[in-house]
């Protein structure tokens, strides 16, 4: 069993959680993910790792109200208790095996979208933290969407805010915002973009276009999370990969976006069914 | 006298009823039946049974237990060879092992042998023997709960170790709790029982710890003062055939649709499991896997079809399995190979495209390799494909264990005690030999029990 050390809504339908798992905590590097099972009859939800903190032995994970089995996550309260908590699972970001001569050249552009902000700051932090110039682009539908403003703002060089309606920061969406940055001049060697599938389709196509190499986090439906069950595989470059063991990162540009949407969808009926006997 | 009596049979659910539910399709012997069967052993001087049976369990002796009602008796001699009698007597592949060896089997039908194991196992009310504790017990990881770490832990237990078996899953069990389908080996009534009995030997069980993620080997050597470490890690990564459309939505690996349906239960209303059936399935193999994934589809109520590329006499499943699977109106297209799945304009399976297949000349293995007809393509229309195709280990300790080392198919580099290439590490079952069976999983992990015996004490001195 695994606690809930804290919880806090980000939005009504998003939530912010510190779980203590002391082992996930000294093992977690930035874009790795982990699975939970919040009780004895929910499935096994994989997360992509918000924070961890070896001190005091916590991992925290953001988690987005969207069908029953998040919302058995979301529902649960502070000091209440996860049936399971495993990780962390695939692998971490490319950046933590570069050089310090690698990292000391390179200019980072994290592009985040919805419930995917979340991931975006343990590796922009680690990136931070060693002297990496990192700017970070946050995209919503709407001012009350966008999350992890403050917490991206402490460890990024220059934050830019978009939204759909233009309710806050710039009218419009990341991949325009990223286009406006690089024709006033900003220059990047590496894009990451974590967050829908769709956004992540149209940032690919975005850095493509600039000439911007691009990663992208893929989370997609999984069961055991360590490679048994191929229910995550994706075509990368041609060839067939688990997102579990290969991934969850990896190059934009080889992704079959069409192929990874339509397999997320793959129990939407199933999933319609759970919502309605829930009440969700 | 004695083997005039036919072979009793064994009561089993009716095949239209069960076809519907997951209950267990054998209800096994009662004492009555298990005691009449058991008086048709002929007792011979030369027992081939013993020598067919991968841990040489006292075959005849336990039977003579059982022909004088002696169940407590019985279930001792066998625990003397085996820690999972209730499953192996279940699963295992009686017909090619021991009672493939029976004497009685030559003119007629040997001895029942794994019917009689079941029942001894399931009727059997002795508590086990709970070792000692010893005060400074060295401590020994295990790594897996399947088969090979069960056997280990308990055998490790029973010597005096502090053992502590570490388990990726949410549950212990490994593929008998994420593989084998309750219809044939119940989880809370048979795998439940055994895994509580190997905890109350006092083996720790952590579930939710990934060697090589959560931990390492080093870390739980270094930090954690595990003095010897047994990895039976199995073979958990499924194969795709590497055909056009295996990623269409609709095709599975059987070890997703298994999981889905044992481990996390999606056959029952209360869990909140996905799975997709569709109303008809097709299920690529020929393994006691692929009749598994087959009857399972079926239950869900699917039109179940099984494609394999040889003939009914090579398919590799145990006999029962494929018997029981005829008898519930599972579909068998023999000589058939997919070479390519078709979907619709949404994405989704509709028909696989095979090709007929014929014997030709025997390979190294002695078995006839398929090979395709030209021109003999044809459509089967299904709605899901479940990939059965075999499985292989898992990467992950090899690739983050310095010293450890594996051969080219993934297995473990492992000598027959278990000892891989850096010492103070074991390894075995289909970690090591690829997918194979429950029993030689529980033998090997035995074998390295004995060999991390001998050499936590020798380092003693």
């Amino acid at each position: 069993m695994f606690k809930i050390l804290s919880k806090e809504m980000l939005t009504p339908g998003i939530c912010k959680m510190d779980i203590v798992a002391p082992r996930i905590a000294a093992s977690a590097r930035p874009g790795q993910f982990l699975i939970v099972r919040p009780n004895e009859k929910g499935e096994r939800i994989p997360l992509t790792i918000s924070d961890y903190d070896v001190k005091k032995g916590t991992v925290t994970i953001v988690t987005q109200r969207i069908g029953a089995s998040s919302a058995a996550i979301v529902h649960q309260e502070e000091g209440a208790f996860f049936n399971d908590v495993v990780g962390p699972l695939g692998n971490p970001s490319a950046f933590v095996d570069k050089t310090p001569e690698e990292l000391a050249e390179a200019r980072y552009i994290f592009i985040a979208g919805g419930v995917g902000t979340a991931p975006v700051y343990p590796q922009a932090k680690w990136l931070h933290e060693r002297g990496v110039a990192v700017d970070v682009i946050i995209g919503a539908k709407t001012k009350d969407l966008l999350i992890y403003k403050q917490e991206l703002a402490s460890v990024c060089d220059n934050l830019y805010l978009c939204t759909d309606d233009g309710s806050e920061g710039f009218h419009g969406l990341v991949t325009a915002m990223l286009e406006k940055l690089v024709a006033e001049g900003h220059t990047y060697t590496q894009a990451v973009a974590i967050g829908p599938m769709i956004m992540m389709k149209f940032c690919t196509l975005t850095c493509k276009k600039l000439g911007i190499p691009e990663d992208v986090s893929l989370n997609m439906l999984m069961v055991d999370g360590t490679g048994m069950c191929g229910a995550c595989r994706v075509t990368v470059g041609g060839k067939t990969k688990f997102a579990c063991v290969d991934g969850p990162e990896f190059d934009g540009y080889e992704v079959d976006f069409d192929e990874a949407m339509r397999r997320l969808g793959q129990y939407r009926t199933e999933e319609a069914q759970e919502r309605e006997k829930y009440g969700i | 006298m004695a083997n005039r009596i036919p072979r009793v049979p064994v009561r089993e659910q009716d095949p239209q009823v069960r076809a519907h539910n997951f209950e267990e399709v054998c209800y096994g012997y009662n004492k009555e039946e298990a005691m009449l069967e058991a008086s048709r052993c002929l007792h011979c001087k030369n027992p081939r049974c013993v020598g067919a049976c991968p841990v040489g369990i006292d075959i005849p002796g336990f039977i003579a237990r059982v022909v004088e009602g002696d169940i407590a008796g019985a279930a001792a001699v066998i625990a003397k060879d085996s820690s999972l009698p209730a499953v192996c007597g279940r699963v295992c592949p009686q017909e090619s092992q021991c009672e493939g060896s029976c004497v009685l089997g030559v003119k007629g039908e040997s001895v029942a042998i794994g019917k009689l194991e079941r029942f001894v196992a399931d009727h059997n009310a002795a508590p086990a023997v709970v070792p000692e504790k010893k005060e400074g017990a060295k401590k020994v990881a295990v790594i897996g709960s399947g088969p090979a770490g069960l056997a280990c832990a308990s055998d490790l237990a029973k010597l005096g170790y502090d053992v502590t078996i570490f388990e990726a899953l949410h549950k212990a069990g490994g593929v008998l709790e994420y593989g084998i389908p309750e219809f044939r080996l119940p989880k809370e009534k048979v795998l439940k029982k055994e895994v509580d009995e190997v905890r109350a030997l006092g083996v720790k069980i952590e579930t939710d710890v990934i060697v090589g993620r959560t931990v390492t080997i080093d870390s739980l050597m270094d930090d954690e003062g595990f003095e010897a470490v047994f990895v039976g890690t199995g073979a958990g990564l499924p194969r795709f055939m590497g055909i056009p459309g295996e990623n269409l939505c609709g095709v599975f690996s059987a070890n997703e649709f298994l999981t889905r349906n044992n481990l996390m239960k999606a056959f029952r209303d209360d869990y909140m499991t996905p799975i997709h059936a569709g109303k008809s399935a097709c299920v690529v193999g020929g393994g006691n896997v692929a009749m598994d994934a087959a009857r399972t589809a079926l239950r869900l109520g699917a039109d179940t079809t099984i494609v394999y590329r040889r003939t009914e006499v090579e398919l590799p499943a145990r006999k029962e399995e494929v018997h029981h699977a005829k008898e519930e109106g599972i579909q068998f297209q023999m000589l058939t190979n997919p070479v390519e799945i078709l979907g619709d304009e949404k994405g989704w399976v509709r028909a696989i495209r095979c090709i007929r297949m014929e014997l030709g000349e025997p390979d190294e293995s002695g078995r006839r390799s398929p090979v395709p007809v030209p021109g003999s393509e044809f459509e089967i229309p299904t709605e899901t494909v479940i990939m059965a195709l075999g499985t292989s280990p898992n990467p992950l300790i090899v690739r983050t264990t310095a010293g450890l080392e594996a051969t080219r198919r993934g297995g473990l580099v492992a000598d027959e005690n278990g000892q891989t290439t850096r010492p103070g590490i074991f390894a075995g079952g289909d970690a090591v030999t690829g997918a194979a069976t429950v029993i030689l999983a529980m033998g090997a992990g035995r074998k390295a029990a004995a060999a991390i015996d001998a050499y936590l004490k020798g380092k003693e001195q």
